[in-house]
């Protein structure tokens, strides 16, 4: 979809005061793209949000909107249209007054903007509902209605700020479907933040993911799930058994670790940092609960690991396993339900195995707390 | 008795005695503007009478002063008003470390004394339009020195506070996010104030406005000094209350209680019915639930008192064109004639008794004292006497009183220097 409208962040660094909300974030973003941004909260996420709608300008670097720098370009002169947190809508306002709401200001007539609403209102399934106000209506419809009146003023470029964090688990899910649905039916960029991986991996074309104002990893959901780029992103997106250990011997993209309790084990190195470990540096393993299986007999030491069951839980679709593992942290080990009664019973002595290609090595780094 | 009763009646004594503070002198000012009598009083009752609504209609200084009350009162409105809203939205812009010393600044009018505002009010423009070169006689020396200029201004100092307390509490629960949303959907920050912002602070407006016109109304410290040659309602008040008060400040009391109960009770009303109809709107009331009361005053027993009140007024002001209280004056007159007849009677029965008692005794005792001593004694020499001022003519003193006797042997007797 090359439809859309790019944005490009160059060198952007927000500074409030001492703090330093965005460090030299650099991104490019494809016109038409869905493109989110990931991060646990206060990591600045919305800080490069409300640059790019033009609340605040940045400290340093550009901000590009189809290539126009929009240095010194107001929020209300901006192509975008951001769609806020508490949504924002004007609560003395009828529904439909609220969706035309950029006609109004823009002088058009009653009749048109009417009109208008009542397509939109037609879109987002609320047709009939225009002469209500806000408060009539429920989260989700609300919800709509906000996505209504940003696409009523017709900007290249959305912004989302958490619109879904409101919403109860069922109607997120709903809406996650909606929302990408909409994006491809309108064709333009939208750009949008939250804290919630499922959302982003979802709905994404590109993800980026971002830590105390730096951005750790942009790549497709699918990239960032399978090969993540630091210790952050991968303890972050989605569940991971870490390793500690240190590296006793490479091997173009593969290596060995030391670790403490499972002895030497075999992984590839992630993309990102091929070339960036060498022997003897402090590295993490993570594998997923999802690539751990329970070993056979002539399973190879390199890829196995042992370790006494302390837990079992039945999740319905799996069977979580939770071992001993290193330090302090347990190894998780995701079963699918076949129809066994159970995997395991405490205390026993299991030995794991995982394929050399599903594991990830990184130097060692921060990881994100829970 | 149970503890629970003993507190109940407790609180209820309790509420009685507060209630009776608060209401008990506006009923009796109320009472005392229907008594005939011409001092504000409730007894002795003379006539039920309207006279003194005539008297207060009839007064050009208080017309005049209302007049220009309601005249200074839209101004101050107005002026407080916005000025108010100004501060508020600063209050809430103003870099937060300068916030409290801002707030405090903007506070401090209502904490200074009304009559300082208004002398220095009066200096400040007297002052300033000296620095403006206004000479005696042009327009802005004119201005400066007008009484309602000044009052407005006098006035508004320290309204505007109040009016800005009002915004304040009404601007802590707006959301900025509204104004954020209405600038990124294209508003310029003219078009989100208008749309966005005033709509949100209209109630604020109207409560404010309404505290402003009636502190405004009901001003007198800061008023007597710049108001100048015009009146307020309070200033021509407060001269009445110099020179001696009739019972028209009574009625012009009754009718502003009269006044603000119905505005009070049209205003809850409203009230009611606004909130009757949203919630028909949202289909959780039936549209026509039966009743016999209207649904404000479902219990609620201080309503229906004062609609009982108002019911009274209204027969009241009925009754004020046909009834006449003449006859029943002239019967308090002719009441009072009777009563005063008596009295000098009685009087003279006294006299004539002590005269005999004396006369008697002065048979027995010729050589003793004057004969009429004991009337003159007085100090102020009966003055004072019922007797002196009825038409009648009381008894008086023997005009000839025997001479060479007394402490002072009549040294002072006006015939001692003529008997030369």
């Amino acid at each position: 979809m090359s439809s859309g409208v790019a944005v490009d962040l160059e060198n952007i660094t927000i500074r409030f005061g001492d703090f330093t909300a965005v460090k030299d974030a650099n991104v490019n973003i494809n016109g038409g793209d869905f493109f989110s941004f990931l991060g646990p909260s206060g990591c600045g996420k919305t800080t490069i949000l409300r640059a790019v709608s033009g609340f605040l300008e940045p400290s340093e670097g550009r901000v590009l909107i189809g290539g126009n720098d929009m240095a010194g370009i107001g929020p209300n002169k901006r192509p975008t249209a951001l769609i806020f947190q508490n949504l924002a809508l004007f609560p003395l306002m009828k529904v439909w007054e609220n969706i035309s709401f950029s006609m109004e200001v823009a002088g058009a007539s009653a009749a048109e903007r009417r009109k208008r609403a009542d397509e939109l209102l037609d879109m987002i399934a609320l047709g009939g509902q225009g002469d209500k106000l806000p408060s009539e209506l429920s989260g989700g419809q609300k919800q709509r209605v906000a996505i209504a009146r940003a696409l009523c003023a017709n900007p290249d470029v959305l912004l989302l700020d958490e619109p879904l964090s409101a919403l109860d688990l069922k109607l997120r899910q709903h809406m996650r479907t909606e929302l990408r649905e909409i994006q491809q039916r309108v064709g333009i960029t939208f750009i949008y933040i939250t804290h919630d991986q499922g959302e982003a991996l979802t709905m994404s074309d590109n993800v980026a993911v971002m830590k105390a104002g730096v951005i750790d990893q942009i790549d497709t959901g699918h990239n960032i799930y399978d090969d993540p780029a630091t210790p952050f992103v991968a303890s972050f997106v989605g569940e991971n058994n870490v390793f500690r250990g240190k590296v006793k011997s490479i091997s173009g993209n593969e290596a060995v670790i030391t670790t403490n309790r499972s002895g030497d084990l075999l992984s590839r190195i992630t993309p990102a940092q091929v070339g960036k470990l060498a022997v003897g540096d402090d590295a993490m393993m993570f594998i997923r609960p999802e690539a751990l299986e329970l070993a056979p007999r002539d399973a190879d030491s390199k890829t196995t690991i042992s370790a006494n069951v302390i837990n079992e839980e039945f999740e319905g679709n799996s069977f979580s396993v939770f071992l001993q593992g290193d330090g302090g942290k347990q190894i998780k080990m995701s079963v699918p339900n076949l129809g066994q009664d159970r995997i395991s019973v405490r205390g026993e002595n299991l030995s794991l195995r995982y394929d050399a290609s599903n594991a990830v090595t990184m130097p060692a780094g921060e990881l994100a707390s829970e | 008795m149970s503890s629970a009763n003993l507190i109940r009646v407790a609180l209820g004594a309790y509420l009685l005695i507060f209630f009776s503070y608060l209401l008990g002198p506006l009923v009796v000012m109320s009472l005392t503007a229907f008594n005939s009598s011409s001092f504000p009083t409730v007894s002795p009752w003379a006539c039920f009478s309207f006279e003194w609504f005539d008297v207060l209609f009839n007064d050009k200084h208080i017309r005049d002063g209302i007049y220009y009350s309601i005249v200074i009162g839209i101004g101050t409105v107005i002026l407080s008003v916005s000025m108010g809203l100004a501060a508020s939205i600063v209050l809430t812009q103003v870099w937060p470390k300068l916030r409290s010393t801002y707030y405090t600044m903007i506070i401090a009018p209502i904490l200074i004394p009304g009559v300082v505002l208004g002398i220095s009010t009066l200096v400040f423009w007297d002052r300033a339009g000296a620095l403006l070169g206004a000479t005696d006689g042009s327009f802005l020396h004119g201005l400066f020195h007008n009484g309602i200029f000044l009052t407005i201004l006098g006035q508004s100092s320290f309204i505007a506070s109040y009016a800005m307390l009002v915004f304040v509490a009404r601007l802590q629960r707006f959301d900025t996010g509204l104004t954020e949303a209405a600038l990124d959907l294209g508003a310029t920050h003219t078009q989100a104030f208008r749309k966005i912002l005033l709509p949100f602070m209209r109630p604020a407006i109207a409560s404010a406005s309404v505290l402003a016109f009636l502190a405004s109304f009901e001003n007198y410290n800061t008023t007597t000094f710049t108001i100048i040659d015009y009146k307020t309602l309070t200033t021509v008040l407060a001269q009445k209350v110099r020179l001696g008060i009739n019972p028209s400040i009574s009625s012009l009391a009754f009718i502003i209680i009269v006044l603000t109960i119905f505005a009070a009770l049209a205003f809850e009303a409203a009230n009611r019915n606004k909130e009757r109809k949203l919630a028909v709107q949202q289909g959780k009331v039936s549209a026509n639930k039966s009743g016999v009361l209207p649904g404000f005053m479902t219990g609620n027993p201080a309503a229906i008192l004062l609609v009982l009140l108002a019911f009274v007024v209204i027969v009241l002001v009925g009754t004020a064109q046909k009834y006449s209280p003449e006859a029943c004056k002239v019967q308090v007159r002719e009441a009072k004639q009777i009563e005063i007849q008596q009295r000098i009677k009685e009087l003279r029965e006294a006299r004539r008794i002590k005269d005999e008692a004396r006369a008697a005794e002065e048979a027995e005792q010729p050589a003793q004292a004057p004969a009429n001593a004991p009337q003159n004694s007085g100090a102020f020499g009966n003055v004072f006497a019922p007797g002196n001022l009825s038409e009648e003519e009381a008894p008086k003193p023997d005009p000839a009183p025997s001479s060479g006797t007394g402490a002072f042997g009549n040294v002072f007797d006006p015939n001692n220097l003529n008997s030369e």
